[in-house]
């Protein structure tokens, strides 16, 4: 990142990791901004990806509520799998993010941005914000959902703004994956094709719907290192009135950071060789 | 002042050569045509002057900088319009102009009246709050060369500039190129495979096949070096490359995606 900085008007050496880091804010923003504007054309977008997560509380929830075949302590089956359904529903917008920017490099669109000054994993990280937000979208469906449905929801702010922070960050990091795996398969066919087999493995070796102790051996171990499993822990506890972490808050977000963190830098390295 | 200097740039896919010791100088203010068939390696050349493909071979300085180990510098000094559609159908005019203009980072207070001066002088107001993908292919092309211009690059790279575009708006694109050359002294490399936008719009142009320069000069200069004299650079460019242009046909690819793109553009 040393290039960002302009020779004939360099700052003093212990400056310029600074600067280079709030260059760095600043370009991430703009390219948010940018994905911000096209949303806002297209609203009906969100609306539509509103329909999964309902019905999957309305009838999956109310059924399974109903024969009671899954223990889930002291909550109601509806109450454990709200948090589990914002996760999913996150997920899959995050998880076929990807297709966009292939669409994009096969107008042309993406050449011209990374011939300017913008650096690689800023152009990245600002299509992950993006993701954030249609991922926060849908909060406002599931929250009014679930409190018609008898959830007790904790609507403490600092609570709620956690609920929030942790559908950004599962964002950034689904998407950014996405993005990465787009820029490795190239073409939109096979694109899709992988998206189809990432979702469903990614959904159900997690916590979602049904909590780790009574899987098998083998899954639990998978859905340790599924970073679903800690978006999905955090938002148990921040969205359930009396909401406890399994692994801690501390280890949740520190899972969620360091990976898309991992995934931002390798689709900002991997960025350049999409376009040739 | 040369504002381009190429020194045997090559660059290699695998064991094929794209383009092969390619040496070439532009001084500033010129429009330069680099002109050959589809797959002579022109998009290649731009994208290592671009600083989108590191070259296997050779160098390059472009605005005074090192494409390779100044590249930050070049892209902040560059402008550049792809050969592919650019600008995003989802946004108006206006906005892609407004993201380019914060992307290159222009003080909030030059930025409003930059665009409105480049609306302008590309006849864009009244399409300004309109969705892009509304536009017609020759306003695309000049909100795309508008964006690449917005901070004012010294050096201003355009592939294929007018591929797919009706006469009448080629004609129009070709007076903004001037414009541009005119009043900012922009220096001005493009690729183009028409010979008349060659002849009409360039002071200098390179003849490029399989990769090579097969000759440079005005075109005038071109046209009188063919024993003779030649009646137009189609009459060149067979005796330079050893064929008629139309006879050296691009990949399957390359054909496939300039008409896509023309059928996006036109
Ligand atoms: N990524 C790539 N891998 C392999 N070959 C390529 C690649 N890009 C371009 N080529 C080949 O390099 C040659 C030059 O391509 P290009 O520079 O696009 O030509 P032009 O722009 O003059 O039509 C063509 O034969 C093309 O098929
Ligand atoms: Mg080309």
């Amino acid at each position: 990142m040393t290039d960002i900085v302009n020779p004939q008007n360099a700052p003093a050496a212990w400056l310029r990791p600074i600067e280079a880091i709030v260059f760095f804010i600043r370009k991430t923003l703009n390219i948010a901004e940018m994905e911000m504007r096209k949303l806002r054309h297209e609203p009906l977008d969100l609306l539509t990806r509103a329909a999964q997560p309902v019905l999957w509380i309305l009838i999956f929830g109310q059924v399974l509520a109903g024969v009671r075949a899954i223990p889930t302590g002291e909550f109601g089956y509806i109450e454990f799998m709200a948090p589990g359904i914002l996760a999913q529903s996150m997920l899959f917008i995050s998880i076929f993010y990807g297709i966009s920017i292939i669409w994009e490099r096969d107008l042309g669109i993406i050449h011209k941005f990374l011939a300017g000054p913008a650096p690689r994993a800023a152009l990245v990280l600002g299509k992950g914000l993006s993701a954030g937000v249609r991922g926060i979208s849908q909060t406002f469906i599931i929250y009014p959902l679930a409190y018609v449905m008898g959830v007790k929801l904790d609507f403490n702010i600092f609570a709620l703004l956690g609920t929030l922070f942790t559908v950004l960050m599962g964002a950034v990091l689904f998407s950014t994956f996405s993005l990465l795996v787009a820029i490795k398969v190239k073409t939109r066919e096979r694109f899709m094709g992988i998206g189809q087999f990432m979702t469903m493995p990614l959904f159900f070796a997690s916590n979602a719907i049904y909590p780790i102790e009574i899987m098998p051996g083998w899954l639990q171990a998978i859905s340790r290192f599924n970073p679903l499993t800690y978006v999905v822990d955090a938002l148990r506890t921040f969205m359930l009135d009396g909401g406890q972490s399994h692994f801690g808050l501390g280890t949740d977000f520190a899972v969620l950071i360091l990976v898309a963190a991992l995934f931002v830098w390798a689709a900002g390295r991997a960025y350049p060789s999409f376009v040739n | 002042m040369n504002v381009i200097e190429t020194h045997e740039l090559t660059l290699q896919f695998g064991d094929f050569t794209a383009v092969n010791g390619v040496s070439l100088a532009l001084q500033e203010g010129e429009i330069f045509g680099l002109l050959g068939p589809n797959g002579a390696g022109k998009t290649t050349m731009i994208k290592m002057l671009t600083t989108l493909l590191p070259p296997s071979g050779g160098g390059a300085i472009v605005a005074g900088y090192d494409i390779v180990s100044q590249s930050a510098q070049v892209r902040r000094s560059t402008g550049y319009v792809p050969q592919l559609l650019s600008a995003d159908g989802n946004m108006t005019g206006y906005e892609n102009l407004l993201i380019f203009a914060k992307i290159f980072d222009l003080p909030t207070n030059v930025r409003e009246e930059r665009i409105q001066r480049l609306l302008e002088m590309m006849g864009l107001q009244d399409a300004a709050s309109r969705m892009v993908k509304t536009y017609s292919g020759g306003m695309i092309r000049k909100l795309e060369i508008a964006q690449s211009v917005i901070h004012r690059p010294r050096v201003l790279f355009l592939d294929e500039p007018t591929v797919g575009l009706d006469p009448i708006a080629r004609a129009s694109v070709w007076e903004h190129i001037k414009r541009l050359r005119d009043e900012f002294n922009t220096t001005i490399l493009l690729t183009t495979h028409y010979m008349d936008e060659a002849d009409g719009l360039c002071q200098r142009i390179a003849i490029m096949h399989q990769g090579q320069l097969a000759a440079i000069g005005s075109p005038q200069e071109l046209k009188a070096s063919v024993n003779g004299g030649a009646a137009d650079l189609n009459a060149v460019f067979s005796h330079f490359a050893g064929a008629a242009l139309e006879a050296t046909p691009g990949s399957y690819l390359e054909t496939s995606r300039t008409r896509i793109n023309a059928r996006r553009v036109g």
